[in-house]
């Protein structure tokens, strides 16, 4: 027993060096996620934006036709990086969901107001619960939900106009006929 | 012909540090007293190429050799002379031959200064200093070779990076080195130790010494280093939780409870397979480090060139070191001999507990800083971060328990104490603490308590270390005589202790501060303007262009009138020709209870500049504290006791004995 004691150092350093030879030969696109292919976990959020009472964001919402999830945080720079093509997207009829995950108090409000709001609905998230529920690792990330309510896709980082293009339009135009 | 002598000697140092390695280990196993003779021999051959090696690289920079790649690349005919030579170990290539150097400096000074130690000993303990040697110059030679010749050679040579162009670099990555390098000792003390199956107060007190002046060195090269950000980079930070800074803090840490635990093994004979497991993991902990840095495998705006060929050697090392020398303690310390046993109110349960605390910690910073890595985040276009907020609410509160318990440390027995009557000789320092959380409260208001807390536990910290001198010298309770006589022969240990304990309380003082107390105003002003800040009156006296040695720049005169009389600061924006790129030289007001930092933006057509300016109230005492500690360390090396080395049974004992 007191000899196993004595083995663990080793152990554990060697599981940290693999962890570091796959990092070093990592390709960083490659992104699993654990959701795929089954049901959105359920939850009821809030609404983050002032004066919208009772109409949070909760899982219940994704039944009947395909929708879309953005993750975002006030105190995200890739966020606001990728705000602009959001609000273009709104601009062409595309329903967006939010969700503000781990903002302090109303920052993700203030930031709605400020930039602009491309969300139709918008959930708060404030611990991060849902987020961890989610799998989601950081923000910006879109999760592409079916009308079953099942997750398709995911996507980190910011949505840019030739991922829309060559990937999350093909796919919801798909889901759209699916249902 | 200085690149070919340059090169052959790196060549002849690498053979060199193998025989080194292989002789010494075979003639310590046969116990050959000629093999080990000449494994000592080898170990000095080794420094002198190595030393030749380094030097033929300061004379191409000297000299503006451009034919050879490693000059063009990092020199210019109008850099001064001072940063030409500061070069030499301001590029990847350079600085790991500077690494190789102050290893071969390891190895050399081993080899003649420990010949009191047991032969064997010695020579196991050079036989690993060669393999981890003849490492590090395979590394130089195969993939990163400072001597490659540029044919033809170009007349000009691109610039040194212009933020490294300053006396903080000069000094900066020495002292690093001379910290991680010097971690290298107690390594192969301990592997040496675990080889031989042996481990004795004589090893610790030889150990000691190593590691309180790796120790020493980190602590002011990771100072220079913060402080050098905080006046280069233009916005005051002194702290960024960079990947590369936190690569010098974990050894740091790791190191700082080696010495401690050290301390124990010394004088109580206790944790004795613990200290070992601390020397193996406080260097593997500076060769990660040194991977970091190299390989490119995080972004920090401290990398060197990236290049996955370097990063998979330190990588491939790395896990041949700490992995066969974990795996050797695996085997051996088992079978070591326990340590003496200690009550859990105890000096020895005291050091065991901030032993844990500091490897909490630093393990908090692994995982922060390879977080990226551990779950592979990186998007397409932006990039997850473990930024501060992680590490600042992990650390909080551990240094909370950290500061506490270093103000009880030194106060407390050997061996057994008991709770109450450690209270009653510390109801000063903790009435003192009590008094500054009130105080601070009061003053700062309930908003600001953490603030207080960490201004209280800075007091605390200097009280206590205060009361170490007070105790040894009997104020209060003895004569002024006697008190004089007792400050005359305070030994050296107890001098050490309170200064390096009272300067981790300055320190403290300054991080709370600057975390809680810190003001900044943007503005647009021309010459002539003038605005209230921080309670002094700030004119901007002049703005215009200046042309310095190898770079331009636009100048901001300001006269600062209020709070200790008027004077001028001056602040620049560099712009550098040759490698096109632009520093910011801040205007920075120092005192005792903070600094006024200014820092001036590009010129518009106007005539006028964005100035940001800032207060950061008690910031110098981050450094000051970091100085403290770092005299408290050269203080206790300059014990005798260490010297002298392992003790010689004295007469009596032997006598008393038979």
């Amino acid at each position: 027993m007191r000899r196993l004691a004595f083995i663990v150092p080793v152990i554990v350093f060697l599981g940290i060096a693999a962890v570091l030879a796959v990092g070093l030969g990592r390709d960083p696109k490659i992104l699993p996620s654990m959701l795929i292919g089954k049901p959105l976990p359920t939850f009821n959020l809030p609404d983050v934006r002032a004066g919208t009472g009772g109409r949070g964001l909760a899982s219940a919402d994704f039944h009947g036709k395909p929708g879309l999830i953005n993750v975002f945080a006030s105190w995200c720079v890739s966020c606001r990086i990728e705000h602009p093509f959001l609000m273009r997207l709104k601009a062409e009829g595309v329903s967006i969901h939010g969700l503000n995950w781990k903002d302090k108090g109303d920052a993700g409000a203030r930031w709605l107001t400020r930039f602009g709001d491309p969300y139709d609905r918008v959930g708060y998230d404030p611990t991060g619960r849902t987020g961890i529920n989610l799998g989601v690792t950081g923000a910006p990330e879109t999760f592409v939900i079916d009308s079953k309510g099942v997750v398709r896709y995911r996507y980190v980082g910011p949505i840019t106009p030739e991922v829309w293009a060559t990937t999350l339009k093909p796919l919801l135009d798909k889901l759209e006929a699916e249902a | 012909m200085s690149a070919e002598i340059g090169q052959f000697a790196l060549i002849l140092a690498f053979v060199l540090a193998l025989v080194q390695s292989v002789v010494t280990m075979w003639g310590a196993h046969r116990r050959d007293d000629a093999l080990m003779a000449l494994g000592r021999m080898a170990t000095l051959l080794q420094l002198f190429f190595v030393v030749i090696a380094f030097g033929a690289i300061a004379w191409g920079y000297a000299t503006l050799d451009f034919s050879v790649e490693l000059v063009a690349r990092h020199s210019h005919t109008t850099q001064p002379l001072a940063y030409r030579l500061a070069a030499t170990w301001g590029s990847h290539e350079g600085s790991m031959v500077l690494w190789i150097l102050i290893l071969a400096l390891h190895g050399g000074a081993l080899a003649v200064f420990g010949r009191p130690l047991r032969t064997t000993f010695l020579s196991r303990v050079l036989g690993i200093q060669g393999l981890l040697g003849a490492a590090f110059l395979g590394f130089s030679l195969f993939t990163s070779n400072p001597f490659l010749r540029l044919s033809p050679a170009p007349l000009e040579g691109t610039e040194l990076n212009p933020l490294l162009q300053d006396p903080g670099l000069i000094s900066h990555p020495p002292l690093l080195y001379l910290g991680y390098v010097g971690f290298s000792v107690a390594f192969a003390f301990a592997l040496a130790a675990l080889i031989e199956g042996r481990v004795d107060a004589a090893w610790a007190r030889w150990v000691r010494p190593w590691v309180l002046f790796a120790w020493t060195s980190l602590t002011v090269g990771i100072a220079l280093g913060s402080h050098w950000a905080y006046y280069e980079l233009g916005w005051g930070g002194w702290w960024f939780w960079d990947p590369v800074e936190n690569a010098s803090l974990m050894p740091w840490l790791m190191g700082t409870a080696l010495l401690h635990s050290a301390l124990v093994l010394e004088k109580r004979g206790a944790l004795i397979s613990w200290t070992l497991l601390l020397s193996i993991l406080t260097f593997s902990l500076s060769l990660i480090g040194t991977f970091l840095v190299r390989s490119g495998i995080l972004n920090s705006v401290h990398a060197f060139a990236v290049d996955s060929a370097r990063g998979a050697y330190v990588l491939a090392f790395c896990v041949l070191a700490t992995g066969s020398a974990l795996a050797l303690y695996a085997w051996r310390a088992p079978a070591m001999r326990t340590g003496a046993v200690f009550g859990p109110i105890s000096r020895e349960a005291g050091i065991t507990l901030n032993n844990l605390v500091l490897v909490v910690a630093t393990a908090t910073v692994f995982l922060g800083t390879f977080y990226p890595l551990l779950y592979p985040l990186i998007s397409n276009g932006g990039t997850i971060t473990v930024g501060p907020p992680f590490f600042n609410l992990i650390f909080l509160p551990l240094f909370a328990i950290l500061l506490t318990l270093v103000g009880f440390g030194p106060l407390l027995h050997w061996k057994r104490d008991a709770v109450k009557a450690i209270l009653v000789r510390l109801r000063w320092p903790l009435g003192l603490f009590v008094i500054a959380l009130l105080v601070g409260t009061f003053a700062f208001g309930l908003g600001k308590t953490l603030a207080a807390f960490g201004i209280a536990l800075g007091v605390w910290l200097i009280a206590a270390g205060g009361l170490l001198l007070v105790r040894r010298w009997g104020l209060g309770s003895k004569s002024a005589a006697a008190n004089w006589s007792l400050v005359r022969t305070t030994p050296v240990a107890i001098w050490a202790v309170a200064l390096a304990h009272t300067g981790l309380g300055v320190t403290c003082v300054g991080v709370t501060a600057m975390g809680g107390f810190e003001a900044s105003k943007v503005l647009r002003m021309g010459p002539g303007d003038q605005v209230e800040f921080a309670g002094r009156t700030v004119i901007l006296d002049s703005l215009g262009e200046v042309a310095g040695p190898n770079y331009q720049a636009d100048r901001g005169v300001f006269r600062i009138v209020g709070g200790r009389g008027p004077r001028q600061l001056i602040s620049e924006r560099r712009f550098y020709p040759s490698s096109q790129s632009q520093t910011i030289e801040a205007a920075i007001g120092p005192s005792l209870v903070g600094n006024l930092y200014i820092s001036v933006g590009e010129r518009d057509q106007a005539g006028k500049a964005v100035i940001r300016m800032w207060n950061h109230p008690f910031v110098g005492w981050i450094w000051g504290g970091a100085i403290l500690m770092a005299l408290g360390g050269l203080i206790s090396l300059s014990d005798r006791r260490l010297r002298l080395g392992a003790p010689q049974p004295s007469r009596k004992t032997v006598e008393a004995a038979a």
